[in-house]
C-alpha cells in the first residue's frame, strides 16, 4: 500500500498512530512492511492457504465461539444457515475439485476460451422448496409479455431455501465451511505458505481482537490478488473471513480493492470491457439463452432482492444506445447490440490475433507492446494490418514495429512487418474536462486548466470524429447489419452557443448527462437516481449505477469539492459523488444489528429511527408510519423499511428481502460465505498451486485450478514450466515501485521521476546471490520459458527463502515498468510472463510463476 | 540537456524579480502562483484519486500541487502526483500525427484529418469484411470479432462511453482496458 | 515579528516515497541529476544519493537485516537544518546567506558569487553548486511560500506527515509526545537537534531517530567550522560564546524587515464547483 498508493497509506499510518495495529502479508519486505507492526513474508501465489488457515482459525477459537456478536452477526446477516443440495461434493471429498467438474470444448466458432475444464453448479445450489405456482417463464418469453416485465421476473423466483437456525445441519453452510478448512492448520499454513507458524498466529490473533462489536479490521489488496489463476478466489476467500468475523458493511471493515489506475474503477462501470455493458449487466452472448431481449432478462435477472429491477436497467440502457428508434415493437433494439462469442478478452484476442484472426486494432494510453508474454504479444500484434495508438508519449506500442529486442537483434526484419501504424498524440489531464471514478467508487470531475500543444486531442474526440465519418460511411446503406450503427444516437456535440474545448471536441457534460440518464421525452429533465428508472423506454439512461450523479443541468455532483468540517464523523457526502447513490460504506445496513441499533457507540454509522415522522407521500397524501434510517452515510436499504419488515409474499426486488436483509444485492439478501453461484471455479475458496510452481499441491491431489485459463496451448510462442521444472527453481513476483507507473509511458519520460528509480533491477536474496556468486549491481539474466533478460541485482535480505513442502525457496522479484522507450529504459518484465489466467475474470498470472537467475 | 522543462525554469526558484537590492538584505520573493488562476483537477496516476490544483497563468501551467480540502489526500501528494507539472510541460511530449506505411521502415509526419479518415477507411473495410450477422446455428450475434479496442482505465468515464458506444454501435465486441491486466 | 519556523521530521513514519524530494523539485523549479539519464546506485532504493544543489530533500534509506525478511528498514527524508549558529552564514564572504524573519537560513542567489566558502562550511553536507545557475544552493525552506503564509511543498506534500512544518516551539512539543509515546511502546527513540542548548544552537530542522545519527548520516557531534581547530576544550567554549554572541548580532543585522505574512499572495481555492 505504501508502495503503490502512497496517499492512501496516509490513513493506515494514522490510524496506526492512534493505536490500530498495522499488518502485513507480503513475499518481499516493502515500505508497507517497513511500517508494520508486523510482516510476515509468504511465498507468492498461496493467499488461499493462509486465509483458509486463518478461517479455520477463527471457526476453533474461543473468543469466535464465545462472543454472541459473531453468531449474531453471521446468522442474521450471511448464508451460514442455508442448506446446501444433498448432492453438492466438496474438494475434501475428491482430492482437490469439486462436483460436476465436466470437459470443456472449445467452440468451432471462437476457439479461444482457453478453458482447462468447466463446472456444472447445479450441485452447489442452495436446497429449495417447491416454486410457487404462476405463469412459466418460457410462456412468458413465448407470448412476449411486457413490458412491465414484473410478471417475467415474478416468473423466475425460485422456491424457498431451506435453512437450520441453529447451523448444526451437516450440509448447512456453516458446516460445509468447517470441513472445507480442517486441514488449513496453522501447521499446514508454514508448510505451504512458507509464513512461519507464530507469526501466522499473530495474525489470526490480532484479527480476533479486532473484530467485534466495538472494534473492525480491514484489508487492504492490491493486483496480486488478482493476478492468479484463481484470483477471484482469494478475494471470496478474504470476504468469506471478513464475514464471519462481522467486518463488513462496517465503518473501518471490509476488503479495499487498491486498484492501479486513476479511472480503472470507471472503466470497469462504464465498461471497456468485452463481458460487461453498463453497469454490470452481462454483455448480450451467444454462449447463454439470450436469443431474444425477454431471453436476456430471464437468463441475467435475479428475481429477488435489488436485482430485481435489472429490466429496468437494461431498457434504459438501450434506449441511451438506440434513442426513439428503440421501442417495445423491435425489443429496444436489442437485436442490433452484438453478441459476444466467448472469452474476447486481452489475451484471449491476442491468442486469436497471433493466429491471424483480427485485423485491426486501436490503442489508447495502454502498452501491450510490454505486456503479457511481451515476445508473443509483439509477434501477435505483427499479425494485424493496422494499429492505431493513440498517446502522450511514443509508447513501446507505437514503436515495436521499430524497436522491439526482436528487430534490434535481426530476429525480425522491419520490412517484413505489413502492418499499417498510427499515432495519435494525446491531451494530458490539465488538458480536458472530464471525471474520474476512484477506487471508493467516487467520481470526481476535474476542469481543463491550459490547452494541449501541436495536434494533442483528446481521446473522446478521437472516437467522437471516428464516429462522425462512420456515420457519414453508412448513412446510405440499406444492410440489415448496417442498420444498428444508423440508429445507434450520437449526440455529444456542445450545445449550440456553447463553445467546444478544441474544435470538434465532446461536451464531457453531455456525456455525462447520457450515462447518468434522462426523461426520455425530455432531456432537460435529468434523472435523480436509479428509482426513477423505468422497463418500457420512458426513461434513458446508459449507467443505472452511475444515476444521480447530475441530477440536473447546473448539477454535476461528481464537481462537488466540499469537506466535512474537522471533528465530524461523517462520510464527507459533499465531496465528488459515490455510486450507488452516494453510499460511501456498502451494505452499510449491516453497521447495525438486526434491531437496527449501532453495535456499539465507537462502530455507529446508520442506525433505525423508529420516531422519525416521515412526510407525506407527494402523490397519495399518505402518511407512512413513523421510522427512518438515519447517520453518517446514505442508506443503503430501503430507507423507511422497519428492522423488523418482513418479505411480501410473491414478491420481487427488494420487497421480497426482509428487514434484516442487509445485503440487498443478493437474491436471498444474505453475505455469501458459500457462492452457489457466479463464480465458475468453485462455491468454496481452495488452494490450489499456480500454473507454474515448485512443489507438489501439499493439500490436494489436484495441482491447479482445474478449470483455469492457459491461451495458445501448445504453440511454441506459450511454453510453460512443469511442476518442479528444474531449468527454473525460483518462484517470481513482478509488482510496481512508488516512483514509477505502470508500463512507464507516464513516468520513464519525467525527469523528476526518472532520476529516482533510473535502472531495472532484481531483487534477490542474499542466501541465492551467493549460490550464484552474484554480487550487489552485478547484471544478470533472468530466464521462463517465454524467454530471457537483464537486469541489475539489488541484493538484500527484504526477500529471500522460505521453506516450503520440506523444499527451500528461493523467492525474487521484478518491477515490470520498463521498456526501450524514455529517459529510463530497460528490457521488458513481461517477456517472462505468460498466458494463462483465472478463469471468471481472465487475469494473467503475472504475480506467482517460476523462473532461473544467472549472473551474466 | 533533455531534461529541459526542469532545466529552462531551474532558476526561477531562488532568482527573485524587480530590482537589485543591497546586498545581505533579503526582499520578498514574488510567489510563483501569485496572479495565477487556480483550476481544481484530480491525478491521473493511481486510484486514490488525490485532489490537486492547477495553477496557470496566461492558460500557462507554472505549479500543480495537492488540493488540502481533499477528505482523501489532504493536499499531500506522492512523487508521482507531484511530478504532474512535467507529464504537461515536457519536450519530450509527441505532439505530431505519424504514419507508418506497410513495411516502411520510418514514420511520416501527416495530417490529423487526413490520419482520422484513413483510419475510418480502414475500420469501415475490416468491419465490413468481417462482420458476423449470424452463426452457423442460425443464432444472431450482430458482431464481428476481428478489431480490438484497447485502453480506458487512465481515461475518463466520458471516454470510456464514447468509446464502448461507438464500438458496440459497430458490433465490435473485443473492448478491454487494463482492468483485466 | 513571526515566530521561528521549521520542520520536524518523523522518521518512524517515512515511508521513503520521495514525494518531498518531487515536491521540492516542483516548487523550487530544480533539474534531475543528468536530464533523469542515472544508474542505479545499489544502495537499497535510493538513488539520489546526497542532499546538493538540485536536491534539496533527500530520502535515506537503511536497511538493517539479520536475515532473510529479519530486521527493519529505516527511511529519512532529510534536508538543511537550518542551524540557529549557521557555519554558512558565518563563512559567507558576500553576504548571500542571510537569516530571515522565521529564524531559516536563505542563500540569495543573485548575491551569491559561487565560492564555495559555505559548502566547506556545512557540518551536514546540505549545501552544493547548482549547475543551473552557478551558484550554491540549498533548502530555503520554501522562503517565497512561507511569507504569504502558504507551508512549505516538501512538508504539505508529505503524505504521511513524516515531514511536520510549524513554529519551533510547537514542534518541538509535538516531538517530545511522539519520543514518549514510542518509548511507551519499547522504541529507543531520540530527537536529534531539538535543543536550544545543543550543538549549533538547535536546529530549525530537527529530527526523530531509532538508531544512532550516524546511521542515518548525520554527524553524532556536528559544529562550526571554526570549532575543528584542535583547541582545548576550555578555548572552545570560549569561542563557541563568542560566536554565539557574534551569531545574534548577525542575526539582528541580517533580519530583513518583516514581510507581511499574509495569504493573499497566493491565489484563493476555485469554489465548490458545480456546473
Amino acid at each position: 500500500m505504501a508502495e503503490c498508493h502512497p496517499v492512501a497509506f496516509r490513513w493506515p499510518v494514522k490510524a496506526k498512530l492512534n493505536g490500530a495495529k498495522l499488518i502485513h502479508i507480503d513475499p518481499r519486505f516493502t515500505r508497507t512492511s517497513a511500517l508494520a507492526d508486523l510482516h510476515v513474508p509468504i511465498r507468492a501465489g498461496s493467499d488461499i492457504a493462509f486465509l483458509g488457515g486463518l478461517i479455520n482459525y477463527v471457526l476453533h477459537s474461543p473468543r469466535w465461539n464465545t462472543d454472541p456478536f459473531f453468531k449474531e452477526y453471521v446468522a442474521n446477516y450471511t448464508n451460514a444457515a442455508t442448506i446446501i443440495n444433498a448432492d453438492f461434493k466438496d474438494t475434501e471429498d475428491q482430492e482437490g475439485v469439486f462436483s460436476g467438474l465436466v470437459q470443456f470444448t472449445e467452440p468451432p466458432f471462437w476457439p479461444y476460451n482457453g478453458l482447462l475444464g468447466r463446472y456444472d453448479n447445479a450441485s452447489w445450489q442452495y436446497q429449495r422448496g417447491p416454486k410457487a405456482a404462476g405463469p412459466a417463464t418460457k410462456d412468458l418469453v413465448a407470448r412476449r409479455a411486457g413490458p412491465p416485465f414484473d410478471d417475467l421476473v415474478r416468473s423466475l423466483r425460485p422456491g424457498p431455501a431451506d435453512k437450520d437456525p441453529t447451523l448444526q445441519h451437516p450440509h448447512c453452510v456453516l458446516q460445509l465451511i468447517k470441513r472445507h478448512y480442517s486441514r488449513y492448520t496453522p501447521e499446514m499454513v508454514e508448510r505451504v505458505c512458507g509464513s512461519p507458524k507464530e507469526k501466522f498466529v499473530q495474525v489470526a490473533e490480532a484479527l480476533l481482537a479486532n473484530s467485534g462489536r466495538d472494534r473492525t479490521s480491514a484489508f487492504a489488496y492490491a493486483v496480486a490478488w488478482t493476478q492468479h489463476t484463481y484470483g477471484v478466489q482469494i478475494i471470496s476467500c478474504c470476504a468469506l473471513l471478513q464475514l464471519l468475523l462481522g467486518n463488513f458493511g462496517r465503518p473501518g471493515g471490509g476488503i479495499m480493492a487498491l486498484r492501479g489506475h486513476a479511472a480503472i474503477q470507471g472503466s470497469t462501470d462504464v465498461p471497456t470491457l468485452y463481458h460487461s455493458i453498463h453497469g454490470y449487466m452481462n454483455a448480450p452472448s451467444a454462449l447463454r439463452p439470450h436469443e431474444t431481449l425477454r431471453d436476456y432478462l430471464a437468463a441475467e435477472t435475479t428475481p429477488t432482492g435489488y436485482w430485481g429491477n435489472f429490466p429496468k436497467f437494461m431498457v434504459s440502457y438501450l434506449k441511451s444506445m438506440y434513442g426513439a428508434a428503440a421501442t417495445p415493437a423491435n425489443d429496444f433494439g436489442y437485436d442490433w447490440h452484438p453478441k459476444i462469442l466467448g472469452d474476447h478478452s486481452h489475451m484471449a484476442m491476442l491468442a486469436a490475433m497471433a493466429e491471424g484472426k483480427v485485423k485491426g486494432m486501436v490503442v489508447v494510453g495502454q502498452n501491450p507492446a510490454t505486456s503479457l508474454n511481451g515476445t508473443a504479444t509483439r509477434r501477435a500484434l505483427r499479425q494485424l494490418e493496422w494499429l492505431v495508438v493513440k498517446d502522450n508519449w511514443l509508447t513501446e506500442t507505437a514503436t515495436y514495429w521499430y524497436l522491439a529486442p526482436e528487430v534490434k537483434s535481426g530476429q525480425v526484419r522491419v520490412a517484413d512487418n505489413k502492418t499499417e501504424v498510427f499515432f495519435f498524440p494525446s491531451t494530458q489531464i490539465a488538458e480536458y474536462d472530464g471525471s474520474f471514478t476512484n477506487t471508493q467508487r467516487m467520481l470526481q470531475w476535474h476542469f481543463k486548466a491550459s490547452d494541449a500543444p501541436g495536434d494533442c486531442r483528446t481521446d473522446s474526440w478521437f472516437y467522437h470524429n471516428l464516429a462522425k465519418r462512420l456515420k457519414k460511411a453508412y448513412a446510405a446503406s440499406t444492410a440489415p447489419r448496417d442498420q444498428g450503427w444508423q440508429r445507434l444516437t450520437w449526440d455529444f456535440d456542445p450545445d449550440p452557443g456553447e463553445k467546444p474545448l478544441y474544435p470538434g471536441e465532446i461536451s464531457a457534460l453531455k456525456v455525462l448527462r447520457e450515462i447518468n440518464g434522462y426523461q426520455t421525452a425530455d432531456p432537460t429533465q435529468h434523472l435523480k437516481g436509479f428509482a426513477e428508472l423505468k422497463d418500457d423506454g420512458s426513461t434513458t439512461c446508459a449507467s443505472w449505477i452511475y444515476c444521480g450523479c447530475y441530477p440536473a443541468h447546473d448539477q454535476n455532483l461528481t464537481a462537488r469539492r466540499e469537506p466535512d468540517p474537522p471533528g465530524v464523523p461523517g462520510a464527507h457526502l459533499k465531496w465528488g459523488w459515490a455510486w450507488p447513490a452516494n453510499r460511501r460504506v456498502m451494505y452499510n445496513r449491516a453497521s447495525a444489528d438486526p434491531r437496527g441499533q449501532p453495535w456499539s457507540e465507537r462502530k455507529r454509522w446508520i442506525w433505525w429511527d423508529a420516531t422519525f415522522v416521515n412526510p407525506p407521500d407527494p402523490k397519495t397524501g399518505v402518511v407512512p408510519p413513523r421510522g427512518k434510517w438515519v447517520g453518517y452515510d446514505v442508506p443503503d436499504f430501503g430507507a423507511t423499511k422497519a428492522p423488523d419488515a418482513k418479505p411480501k409474499p410473491g414478491s420481487i426486488g427488494l420487497d421480497a428481502l426482509s428487514g434484516t436483509d442487509a445485503f440487498i444485492m443478493k437474491g436471498d439478501g444474505r453475505g455469501w460465505l458459500f457462492v452457489p453461484a457466479g463464480l465458475v471455479d468453485g462455491p468454496l475458496p481452495t488452494h490450489y498451486e499456480p500454473h507454474e510452481s515448485p512443489v507438489q499441491n501439499p493439500l490436494y491431489r489436484q495441482q491447479t485450478s482445474p478449470v483455469h485459463k492457459v491461451w495458445s496451448k501448445g504453440k511454441d510462442w506459450n511454453p510453460l514450466a512443469s511442476v518442479g521444472d528444474p531449468k527454473f527453481p525460483y518462484v517470481i513476483s513482478t509488482y510496481r515501485l512508488t516512483e514509477h507507473y505502470l508500463a512507464g509511458a507516464m513516468s520513464r519520460w519525467l525527469p523528476w521521476l526518472a532520476e529516482l528509480q533510473p535502472e531495472l533491477f532484481i531483487e534477490i536474496g542474499k542466501g541465492l546471490a551467493q549460490e550464484k556468486g552474484i554480487k550487489n549491481l552485478d547484471w544478470v539474466v533472468i530466464s521462463s520459458p517465454r524467454g530471457h533478460i537483464r537486469a541489475k541485482a539489488l541484493v538484500t535480505d527484504r526477500i529471500g527463502v522460505m521453506n516450503v513442502a520440506g523444499k527451500h525457496i528461493h523467492h525474487v522479484g521484478m518491477p515490470w515498468h520498463w521498456g526501450w522507450m524514455g529517459l529510463s529504459t530497460g528490457d521488458v518484465v513481461n517477456d517472462l510472463t505468460s498466458w494463462v489466467g483465472d478463469p471468471n475474470v481472465s487475469i494473467h498470472e503475472g504475480k506467482a510463476f517460476v523462473c532461473n537467475v544467472e549472473k551474466a | 540537456m533533455s531534461a529541459g522543462a526542469g532545466a529552462g525554469t531551474a532558476l526561477g526558484g531562488l532568482v527573485g524579480l524587480g530590482a537589485t537590492l543591497a546586498p545581505a538584505t533579503a526582499r520578498a520573493q514574488e510567489l510563483r502562483i501569485k496572479d495565477a488562476t487556480t483550476t481544481p483537477s484530480i491525478c491521473p496516476f493511481c486510484s486514490v484519486g488525490c485532489a490537486t490544483l492547477i495553477h496557470t497563468v496566461n492558460g500557462k501551467i507554472v505549479n500543480i500541487e495537492g488540493d488540502p480540502r481533499s477528505p482523501h489526500n489532504e493536499g499531500t501528494l506522492c512523487p508521482k502526483g507531484a511530478a504532474i507539472y512535467q507529464l504537461h510541460l515536457n519536450p519530450n511530449r509527441a505532439t505530431k500525427v505519424l504514419h507508418r506505411k506497410p513495411g516502411a521502415s520510418d514514420w511520416e509526419v501527416v495530417e490529423l484529418e487526413w490520419a482520422m479518415d484513413r483510419v475510418a477507411e480502414l475500420v469501415k473495410k475490416t468491419r465490413d469484411e468481417t462482420f458476423i450477422e449470424r452463426l452457423p446455428n442460425g443464432k444472431l450475434v450482430n458482431m464481428t470479432s476481428a478489431l480490438f479496442a484497447l485502453g480506458g482505465a487512465t481515461l475518463d468515464n466520458e471516454f470510456n462511453h464514447v468509446c464502448q458506444k461507438f464500438w458496440r454501435g459497430l458490433g465490435v465486441v473485443a473492448i478491454e482496458n487494463q482492468a483485466r491486466i | 515579528m513571526p515566530e521561528p519556523m521549521g520542520f520536524f521530521t518523523d522518521t518512524t513514519v517515512c515511508i521513503g516515497c520521495k514525494a518531498c524530494e518531487v515536491a521540492c523539485k516542483e516548487w523550487n523549479q530544480l533539474p534531475a541529476a543528468n536530464g533523469g539519464l542515472g544508474e542505479l546506485s545499489g544502495d537499497s532504493y535510493d538513488n539520489t544519493r546526497r542532499l546538493d544543489g538540485i536536491h534539496w530533500r533527500h530520502v535515506r534509506f537503511i536497511e538493517q537485516f539479520k536475515g532473510p525478511y529479519d530486521g527493519r528498514w529505516l527511511m529519512m527524508s532529510d534536508v538543511c537544518k537550518h542551524c540557529v549558529q549557521a557555519g554558512c552564514l558565518e563563512v559567507c564572504p558576500t553576504g548571500a546567506i542571510i537569516r530571515t524573519q522565521f529564524d531559516t537560513v536563505v542563500i540569495q542567489s543573485d548575491v551569491c558569487n559561487g565560492c564555495r566558502a559555505c559548502i566547506a562550511a556545512c557540518p551536514f553536507g546540505v549545501i552544493d553548486i547548482n549547475p543551473v545557475s552557478a551558484t550554491a544552493q540549498k533548502c530555503t525552506l520554501c522562503y517565497d511560500r512561507l511569507q504569504v503564509g502558504l507551508e512549505p511543498a516538501c512538508s504539505k506534500a508529505c503524505p504521511t506527515d513524516s515531514i511536520q512544518f510549524g513554529t519551533i516551539t510547537e514542534l518541538r512539543a509535538r516531538a517530545h509526545k511522539r519520543v514518549d509515546q514510542l518509548r511507551a511502546q519499547g522504541v529507543q527513540a531520540q530527537l536529534y537537534g531539538a535543543e536550544p542548548d545543543g550543538p549549533l544552537g538547535g536546529l530549525n530542522s530537527f529530527y526523530l531517530l531509532v538508531d544512532k545519527p550516524e546511521v542515518y548520516g548525520l554527524p553524532a557531534h556536528p559544529q562550526l567550522p571554526t570549532r575543528t581547530l584542535g583547541r582545548s576544550a576550555t578555548l572552545t567554549t570560549a569561542s563557541a560564546a563568542v560566536l554565539g554572541l557574534l551569531a545574534l548580532v548577525g542575526l539582528r543585522k541580517r533580519r530583513m524587515e518583516e514581510v507581511a505574512a499574509d495569504s493573499s499572495g497566493a491565489p484563493p481555492l476555485p469554489p465548490s464547483s458545480h456546473v
